[in-house]
């Protein structure tokens, strides 16, 4: 019974969400993103700065519990380097031999660690409100990499006049309804790029969407280029069944 | 007409005597007569049946790496995605398989429609085809809640709910589905179990409608009888290399989806793990399900959304019901097309006026399609209503009339006749 009385409410209010979300239609920015193309790729540059983005701003909120550190092989970082950054992060490990849980150091074969505990605890540091995982993020929304690298960069400087907000909630040009509880995470210089690119926040916001489009989708590059190869198996044995088939049918008149 | 053939081989020769598959081999598909004017719709039944196995066969291998728990199941599929060899491409020929499989099927219903190829003696054939399609449609159902994202959960609680519509029992019906109070473990369990169970029940009543086939042999464009020899070829090597060619071109369609866009027919929110808290703003079928989806929309007065009404009880049971009739009866008037269809000739070839309503009820179809997938108010909900109408007056005015007002074009004598004129 209080199921059904949850499942009743939380219906109503996704009514709710749904005619604040369909009053407008939201035009997102357009960027023209490293991996758009079928023979296109990620820049491994870009993920190592957008890990950087990530490292020093999402992680103190979100979660990216799918990818694992050994993981970032495919940035371009070596074991050591992986088995630093890990070492980074603790993780809680256990029982051990006298039945205690206890906390290590995180090892390459380890999930990025969760910056809390679990839900209930990163609602009560947030203002109530949860920081989704980031892990699939580019994949979850429409337009996935458009849409990331437009919460980044949507904060409105001024809120218009007729927008009320609510208690702890920011304006956003681009958020269904306009008002995210998450304060504006980017802006230019909150980063130092230690490869010397100037960390502007249009520059932040492209390399983090880049990071995370690489964390939604790590078989990105192996899957494009083993799909050229495919099509083109595919091709010239097209052209061969359509000559098998000629061959075959020359004497009957149909 | 069929001979045996000395098998020249004596293991095949040995077993052949014994239990002589090779013989049955040989007779259906070596010796096997087609009506040699066949096009390339004819090739979509042999595309059907390639995608059933790879459906299988993926599946299979899939089953192996995934688990159905609630807790588990939205990352095991992700631990297949990323951390099992291969397990991207197994999951999405497996995810696009799925709208290849009814994207196939449905040009095949289609081709029979235009051909008249439901029509006596094929009626049983045709039938064993609707079943495959409902049998597709459950498992295509229950495979969409097993990676258990937003979607998965609240499709399947809109689609399980329905059956609450039933008078009386609905409830009773719906509890006992879920295995519980809501769609929860035991749901995500049981459709597991199922998803594996209904393709081998799929794979057998394939089996039985190649059998029809074979029985009454293909209907051919002209939509008249095969007369003499003279009309046809053996299926191989003659439909063996003409199957290939359509095969490999599907095949590169296949593999553009896969390689390049495998999330195309899919929706974003099932990368969101099910959450029985929040409902989605949209909650929308797979694409495949859309025209029924609409039908199922288009007769309730008092429509507010299927998962809204459900929610309400028996208030709008009536209405309700109404709608989740209707969506049955949409396939089961498949069933006894053969029936309705009073023409004496097959092929809309032959037939002018039905050439114009079949295109019509094809664009009514996307039609169809197109009002499923928007939010059901406004214009859409008439449009919709009148598609529906039509879809039903289409198979129950249009079919019995036509076969007695249609002034139908002469038939050739024979399949080779319209052949030989145009060569000569």
């Amino acid at each position: 019974m209080r199921m059904k009385v949850l499942v009743i409410a939380a219906a109503l209010l996704g009514g709710i969400s749904t005619a604040q979300a369909s009053g407008e239609k939201i035009e997102l920015p357009d960027i023209d993103w490293s991996w758009k193309g079928p023979f296109d790729g990620f820049d491994k540059a870009q993920l190592q700065r957008g890990l950087q983005v990530y490292t020093e701003v999402c992680a103190t909120c979100h979660s990216l519990s799918l990818v694992a550190y050994r993981d970032l092989a495919a940035l371009g970082y070596g074991e050591e380097e992986i088995k630093a950054y890990a070492g980074n992060y603790e993780v809680q490990d256990g029982p051990n031999d006298e039945g205690e849980m206890f906390t290590r150091p995180a090892i390459p074969s380890d999930r990025f660690v969760a910056p809390f505990a679990n839900e209930n605890a990163a609602r009560a540091s947030n203002n109530g409100a949860y920081p989704p995982d980031l892990s699939l993020m580019v994949k979850a929304r429409k337009d996935g990499a458009n849409y990331v690298y437009a919460m980044m960069t949507g904060y409105a400087e001024e809120v218009p006049e007729h927008v009320t907000l609510m208690e702890g909630m920011n304006y956003h040009k681009y958020f269904p309804g306009h008002q995210i509880a998450m304060p504006q995470p980017l802006s230019d210089g909150v980063v130092e790029y230690t490869d010397g690119t100037e960390p502007t926040l249009d520059q932040e916001a492209r390399d983090v969407t880049a990071f995370l489009a690489w964390a939604a989708e790590p078989e990105l590059e192996e899957r494009k280029s083993m799909g050229i190869r495919v099509l083109l198996f595919l091709g010239v044995l097209f052209f061969m069944a359509v000559a098998v088939k000629k061959a075959v049918w020359r004497d009957v008149r149909h | 007409m069929a001979t045996k053939t000395e098998f020249k081989n004596p293991v095949i020769r040995w077993v052949d005597e014994r239990l002589p598959v090779f013989t049955y081999l040989d007779h259906e598909y070596n010796q096997f007569p087609m009506p040699k004017n066949l096009n390339y719709w004819w090739n979509f039944g042999a595309l059907a049946s390639v995608v059933l196995v790879v459906m299988i066969v993926t599946g299979i291998v899939l089953a192996m790496q995934y688990t159905a728990h609630v807790d588990m199941a939205f990352e095991s599929v992700e631990r297949i995605m990323r951390d099992v060899n291969y397990g991207w491409l197994l999951r999405y020929i497996h995810m696009n398989g799925a709208s290849m499989f009814f994207i196939v099927v449905y040009i095949h219903l289609f081709r029979g429609l235009y051909y008249g190829s439901y029509k006596a003696p094929r009626e049983l054939l045709w039938m064993l085809g609707v079943a495959i399609i409902l049998l597709m449609m459950a498992t295509a159902f229950m495979g969409y809640v097993l990676p258990w994202g937003q979607m998965s959960f609240w499709g399947a609680t809109v689609i399980t709910n329905l059956f609450s519509a039933i008078p009386f029992v609905g409830d009773w019906i719906v509890t006992w589905l879920w295995g519980g109070f809501s769609v929860d473990n035991p749901t995500l369990n049981r459709f597991f179990a199922l998803h594996y169970l209904l393709p081998f029940v799929l794979f057998a009543v394939v089996g039985l409608h190649v059998v029809a086939v074979h029985i009454t042999g293909s209907s051919n464009p002209t939509g008249i009888d095969v007369q003499s020899p003279r009309d046809t070829v053996s299926f191989h090597p003659y439909f063996t290399a003409k199957d290939s060619v359509g095969l490999v071109l599907f095949l590169f369609i296949f593999a553009a989806f896969v390689f390049f866009a495998p999330n195309y027919f899919g929706e974003p929110d099932n990368y969101i793990k099910a959450n029985p808290l929040q409902t989605p703003p949209h909650i929308v079928p797979e694409w495949y399900f859309l025209p029924f989806y609409a039908i199922l929309r288009a007769v309730p007065d008092n429509f507010i959304g299927p998962w809204v009404t459900s929610w309400m009880g028996f208030t709008f049971i009536s209405a309700k019901l109404a709608g989740v009739i209707a969506m049955f009866a949409s396939i089961a008037v498949l069933f006894v097309l053969p029936w309705l269809d009073t023409s004496k000739v097959r092929s809309a070839r032959y037939r002018p006026w039905y050439r114009g309503f079949f295109l019509l009820f094809l664009l009514d179809c996307l039609l169809l399609g197109y009002i499923g997938s928007q939010p059901a108010e406004g214009a859409f909900i008439w449009i919709g209503r009148a598609a529906t109408a039509y879809y039903f007056a289409h198979f129950l005015i249009v079919f019995p009339l036509l076969g007695w007002f249609e002034p139908t074009r002469p038939l050739p004598t024979s399949i080779s006749e319209p052949v030989l004129k145009e060569n000569s």
